[in-house]
């Protein structure tokens, strides 16, 4: 038994990382600094498989870095950059303690600021990692520039803000991106599709915040320092993509109201639709193909959906979202000089299609209600706008994001929708889709008739127990029945026979089965009774 | 003179104008200078520029030595070169006037010179003849001054002058106001200057203006300071050179404006990054909203009042939904999110606090884990249904036991009584009132002799109910009374006593009563039908087992130590070997060699049952804990497979004697019935299946099926429930 002895957490996962604190240390910078740090550079804790093990024994709720992690931290350039920020304010103090003014001008105007191009560059190293990440950048701005300057943030980072949001918006419209709108409670969820990602981001309502206590603003804003930074290398390329120059030259003004587009350098050739080439293809693949070209047709005509038609929006309507969905699709938009500059043409223009109010109730043009165009857009169609009419109780406002598996619960609306979609006319729709929910309670309540035989059937068996010989019933045996029976029964003992860990694995996927069956019966149940409700209320009013 | 320290370069240079002034004032220096010496540094630094003007020093002089300056004045404004005119023309003024009448501008003697008594309130003579004192003394009166109203009206009436007329309370007479002092007054009512002959609207000169005149405004020549090199300064200056070379003042930064200012990043993509970034795990997306965050969803995604209730009672953690759903009829109602903040904040916790893992995810189907098994309908013949119920008990029917023809069913009940049935019409042929709750009965598996053990508190009864052909009663009271015939009963040991049943007993057809110390919890049969075992579980002492052997009508207790509470016992249908399940283990004993072969690890908490394969290699063994677990005898002693087939304890198991079935019962009120192929070759190992379930039996006081017992030669399978019947399932 020679040898020095082994000793303890020297060497396997437990050397593999290292917890906060010592982390801090080894960098040399404090907490804030050390957070900031690792946001800039996107540097997550890690979950120990062994937590036991890596904590050295102890349980206590620690979080771990990967060791490796913090050692590619210490060759950051930055973190000279804030040892430097944090002497800076420390002379500036001095220079504040001691009534210098003169040092503190110059302290002031030599205030150390440090670049995040680098780190852009190392955490995306392509186009295209970058965009797939641009989300929540673009949540995080839209949500900035909503802000009122009450010293939540820098002035300028709400500008600047409102600046990328501005050009990423005019992007959209130019290069007609948008796929899908959805107003939620929340804020306006928008989906653009741009290079090939599907980018998603939230606009809130236009109201001012009401700001909690509990969050701490100098994490949103570290966040949001890094996500301008990133927003706007990625304008950069995508408007060159456009062959645009970045940033644009038109007047601000014009450009915030969304109204003008944005000057071409070159005519650009994009104008021409991509021909999707022919290959020669056989079978499944023909298929396919067959499926993208008609989707990619469907696409293009979605970019076209509102072309020629000549919207004006009311006051009372959100001004900017609207102007933004009509002009990524084509339409021409204005609306009051007094809501906004940039409107260009008036209310009392002839051509004029379609006018977007939202008022109680008012009388050659379509009025219709804001909901109209987001729907259009989701459903890429122009849906009939009857149903949009001023003081007309409007149809519910589905979300686009939702795909429908087997299975799942789909409201009626969305059945509609798809119909129309596909050319049917709404109002025979209506009758059969009544006919056939009749139907479908026939269908249930025969069902239910049944189980109330069976359970009779059972029931005379006991009797018959203790009464003596009756003539019997004839029992009609129903063979596929009873073969189903037959195979549930064996399925059940084979269930039965199934190993422990198979077994738990199996409830607990038939567990998630069920209880999605369960959601859906209970919202058709919902919906059933709330329609039933509604039809009664109609009887009433018509007697 | 107050300057006249003598410091500034202007006074010298007066000083040979103003020699005389000094000789006049030479008096009064002392105390001058005394100020001068105080003042003289500030004022140097502060007036040094101004003095030149010299109206301070001259108005000074003016009030300060009036008597004297009557001819000095005239001196003076011709030595004043740089005056100007207006202030010259003042200055005339000024001294015009005093030539007139030298107390006209002197404010202390204003007043009258009748009255001499003083600038003093005027009422404290009120209740006085007189107003004051003239310069001898004597007191002047007020004049007399007896008008009344009416003489005033009069006055108003007729007197011209009235209007100009002014009472002096000073002097108390009447004044008419002259020419001159009624238009002084008219003018300074209208806000004028007494004046007449001020001009106010005179054009403004101005001393200091912006053009750049030819002449200094002081003709003083540069001090010599400034063309010394300043050591101060030189010090400062030497300080920030210092400074500067140590580095701690850095020359003014270049403005940078690279920050905010974007390009194309992405211009060269190199690969050198990417090694690194293919551990990267980007951070997952926020899930996409669903139809319930709709502003206007439709109506079956909105809360019912349950649901809202149940949503406000949950931590917020366990919501489902982190928002309510809600309904507005219109756009415009929509408001604000109050949420929004927080949710983008916690998003921004997610991102940089949250480990992040790659999770490998089973996409199972949930039929594939389902094991392949041979179709039961292949595994017939089995018992399928319930086809006969014996009824006739009034307790739990505690313990069933079938003859080894297989015709007759003998079954033990709480309610003190056995009963004999007759397997294929259910009919009870026969009851046997024993006196005591039956614990377990067990037929004698000899087919020649017809002979059934019940056990009941501390007595296990030996009965021959007389059921078979005549040959066999014969043979089976040919083997009681085998014994008496020879010696007497050697009792080795005194516990256990062997008694005849006389009288009415032996009518019902009992026939011998072995006395136990203890209650008897089981008894069974050795597959020849001679000897008999009982269990008297009792963790104290190693009395637990008692091995009977009819024929010499002795007993022995094959155990000397204590191994643990004994459950249950079976002997080997084979070979002499004797089984023992305690709580937690079966011991399997040598009963030739008198030792231990094996010991089984049940891995269960309490065993409740056993029973032993026909063929002597397997064992089942139910448990409370709902386990039924089968050991292969060869293989290991750990159970070959765990069934955890029932929901509640496992009461009874049982084997078939000839088919490959067994079954367990258990307090769920089911009894399932496997089958368990066992092979001759030892390679293979058995193949169990559950083929049916089986249910009959009504749960009473949380009870269900006690006992179970395959028929001998048919596959039907008897329980024994609770309910106080018996099924036999077919």
């Amino acid at each position: 038994m020679g040898g020095l002895q082994k000793k303890k957490f020297e060497r396997g996962s437990a050397t593999n990382y290292i917890t906060r604190n010592r982390a801090r240390k080894k960098l040399q910078l404090s907490l804030p600094d050390f957070r900031r740090l690792c946001i800039l550079k996107g540097i997550y804790p890690h979950e120990p498989k062994h937590k036991k093990k890596v904590n050295k024994g102890s349980t206590a709720p620690r979080t771990f870095y990967l060791l490796k992690d913090i050692r590619f931290l210490l060759h950051e350039p930055i973190v000279g950059k804030f040892r430097e920020y944090k002497i800076f304010v420390r002379k500036l103090k001095k220079a504040y303690g001691k009534t210098e003014w003169s040092a503190v001008e110059r302290l002031r105007e030599n205030k150390p600021t440090y670049k995040l191009d680098h780190i852009i560059k190392e955490r995306y190293p392509t186009f295209i990692d970058a965009l797939r990440d641009i989300d929540d950048a673009l949540c995080m701005c839209f949500l900035f520039s909503t802000f009122a300057r009450t010293g939540k943030c820098h002035v300028q980072t709400i500008q600047l803000c409102r600046r990328l949001t501005v050009e990423w918006m005019n992007y959209v419209i130019a290069s007609r991106s948008l796929r899908k709108v959805f107003l939620s409670i929340k804020g306006i969820y928008y989906q653009a599709e741009v290079m090939g990602q599907l980018i998603t981001w939230v606009v809130p309502y236009q109201f001012s915040h009401d700001h909690p206590v509990d969050v701490d603003y100098r994490v949103m804003a570290t966040f949001t320092e890094l996500y301008t930074t990133l927003l706007g290398f990625v304008s950069f390329r995508l408007y060159s993509s456009l062959n645009l120059v970045y940033p644009p030259k038109v007047s601000w003004t014009k450009l915030s109201a969304l109204s003008a587009s944005l000057a071409r350098v070159v005519s650009s050739a994009d104008e021409e639709e991509a021909q999707l080439d022919q290959f020669p293809s056989e079978g499944e693949d023909m298929e396919k193909m067959e499926a993208r070209e008609k989707e990619l047709k469907q696409q293009e005509a979605q970019k076209k959906l509102f072309e020629g038609l000549k919207f004006y929006l009311n006051r009372e309507v959100p001004r900017e979202s609207l102007a933004f969905v009509i002009r990524c699709f084509g339409g021409q938009v204005s609306w009051d000089k007094s809501v906004c500059i940039g409107s260009t043409y008036d209310v009392t223009d002839e051509t004029i299609t379609h006018q977007i109010i939202d008022r109680p109730s008012v009388g050659k043009q379509y009025y219709i209600q804001p909901q109209w165009l987001y729907d259009c857009v989701n459903a890429k169609i122009l849906l009939p706008v009857e149903d949009y009419f001023l003081g007309v109780t409007l149809p519910p406002h589905l979300s686009p994001f939702v795909e429908e598996k087997e299975g799942d619960y789909v409201p009626p609306e969305k059945l509609k929708m798809m119909a129309l979609q596909r050319g049917e006319k709404p109002g025979n729709e209506q009758e059969e889709d009544e006919e056939e929910e009749e139907e479908e309670g026939e269908q249930e309540e025969e069902e239910e008739q049944e189980e109330d035989d069976n359970g009779d059937e059972e029931d005379d068996e006991e009797e018959s127990l203790h009464v003596k010989v009756t003539p019997g019933k004839l029992k009609v045996e129903n063979k596929a029945r009873l073969e189903q029976e037959e195979k549930a029964e064996e399925k059940r003992l084979a269930i039965m026979m199934m190993k422990k860990k198979e077994k738990y694995l199996y409830d607990k996927i038939m567990f998630g089965k069920k209880r999605k069956v369960r959601e859906a019966n209970k919202l058709a149940a919902k919906r059933k009774a709330h329609d039933d409700s509604e039809k009664e209320k109609k009887k009433k009013a018509r007697k | 003179m107050k300057k006249a320290g003598g410091k500034t370069a202007l006074k010298r240079s007066k000083e040979e104008d103003e020699e005389q002034n000094q000789i006049f004032n030479f008096n009064r220096k002392p105390a001058d200078e005394d100020k001068d010496d105080d003042l003289s540094d500030s004022e140097d630094s502060v007036y040094s520029g101004l003095e030149d003007s010299g109206s301070d020093s001259e108005e000074e002089e003016g009030s300060d030595d009036d008597e004297e300056e009557g001819s000095d004045d005239d001196e003076e404004e011709g030595s004043d070169d740089n005056d100007d005119k207006m202030k010259e023309k003042k200055e005339g003024e000024v001294s015009e006037e005093k030539k007139k009448h030298e107390y006209e501008h002197d404010s202390s003697d204003e007043e009258d010179i009748r009255n001499t008594v003083g600038n003093i309130p005027m009422e404290w003579y009120k209740d006085f003849p007189h107003i004051g004192y003239n310069l001898d003394g004597k007191k002047i009166y007020k004049p007399i001054r007896n008008k009344d109203e009416l003489d005033d009206f009069l006055d108003k009436m007729e007197n011209p002058e009235y209007w100009r007329t002014v009472h002096d309370k000073q002097t108390g007479s009447d004044v008419v106001l002259s020419d001159d002092q009624v238009e002084l007054v008219n003018r300074l009512q209208r806000g004028q200057f007494g004046d007449v002959n001020f001009n106010e609207c005179e054009p403004m000169v101005e001393f200091f203006s912006s053009d750049v005149m030819i002449h200094p405004v002081t003709n003083r020549p540069a001090d010599k300071r400034s063309f010394i090199p300043s050591l101060t300064e030189k010090e400062k200056v030497s300080k920030l050179v210092h400074a500067i070379k140590m580095g701690w003042i850095k020359p003014r930064r270049v403005e940078d404006d690279g920050r905010g200012r974007y390009y194309n990043l992405w211009a060269s993509e190199d690969s050198s990054i990417l090694a690194r970034h293919k551990m990267h795990l980007p951070a997952p997306k926020i899930p996409l909203p669903g139809h319930h965050e709709s502003y206007n969803p439709p109506p079956e995604y909105l809360f019912t009042d349950e649901e809202r209730a149940l949503w406000e009672q949950q931590d917020p953690a366990d919501r489902k939904l982190p928002f309510v759903p809600r309904k507005y009829s219109s756009l415009r109602q929509v408001p604000a999110f109050s949420q929004f903040i927080h949710e983008r904040f916690e998003r921004c916790l997610d991102l940089y606090l949250c480990p992040r893992q790659r999770k490998m995810r089973v996409n199972v189907n949930p039929e594939d884990l389902i094991p392949q098994l041979p179709k039961p309908k292949d595994l017939q013949p089995f018992p399928t249904t319930r086809s006969l119920v014996y009824r006739g008990h009034s307790g739990l029917v505690r313990s069933i036991s079938v003859s080894p023809s297989g015709q007759w069913l003998a079954s033990g009940s709480d309610d003190g009584s056995v009963r004999f049935w007759e397997v294929c019409s259910s009919r009870c042929m026969k009851t046997v009132q024993v006196g005591g709750a039956v614990k377990s009965v067990a037929w004698n598996p000899n087919p020649s002799v017809c002979l059934l053990a019940v056990a009941l508190d501390s007595v296990v009864l030996i009965l021959s109910p007389s059921l078979a052909d005549k040959q066999v009663i014969l043979s089976s009271e040919r083997l009681l009374s085998a014994q008496q015939e020879g010696e007497e009963p050697a009792e080795g040991n005194g516990s256990v006593v062997w008694s005849e049943a006389e009288g009415e007993e032996l009518n019902q057809g009992l026939r011998l009563k072995i006395q136990h110390p203890k209650a008897v919890h089981q008894v069974v049969w050795h597959a020849k039908g001679d000897y008999l075992a009982s269990v008297m579980p009792d963790n104290t002492s190693h009395l637990q087992v008692y091995i009977h052997q009819l024929s010499r009508r002795r007993s022995q207790n094959p155990f000397s130590r204590n191994k643990g509470l004994v459950q249950c016992i079976s002997f080997h249908p084979i070979r002499p070997y004797f089984f023992v399940a305690t709580q937690r283990s079966i011991r399997i004993y040598n009963l030739v060699k008198q030792e231990m072969t094996k010991k089984l690890q049940t891995n269960s908490k309490w065993i409740s049952s056993m029973a032993v394969h026909p063929g002597g290699d397997h064992v089942i063994c139910g448990s409370y804990d709902c386990k039924l677990s089968w050991f292969d005898l060869d293989l290991s002693t750990k159970p070959y497979k765990m069934l955890r087939h029932h929901k509640k304890a496992v009461r009874g198991v049982a084997y078939h004697r000839l088919y490959p079935l067994f079954a367990s019962a258990s307090d769920d009120g089911s009894v399932i019935v496997c089958h368990g192929t066992v092979y001759n070759d030892l390679l293979q190992n058995p193949l169990i299946v559950p083929v049916k379930v089986l249910r009959g039996h009504v749960m009473t006081h949380d009870l269900g099926v006690l006992d179970v017992t395959f028929h001998p030669t048919q596959p039907w399978v008897f329980s024994s429930g609770a309910d106080a019947t018996i099924c036999l399932f077919t």
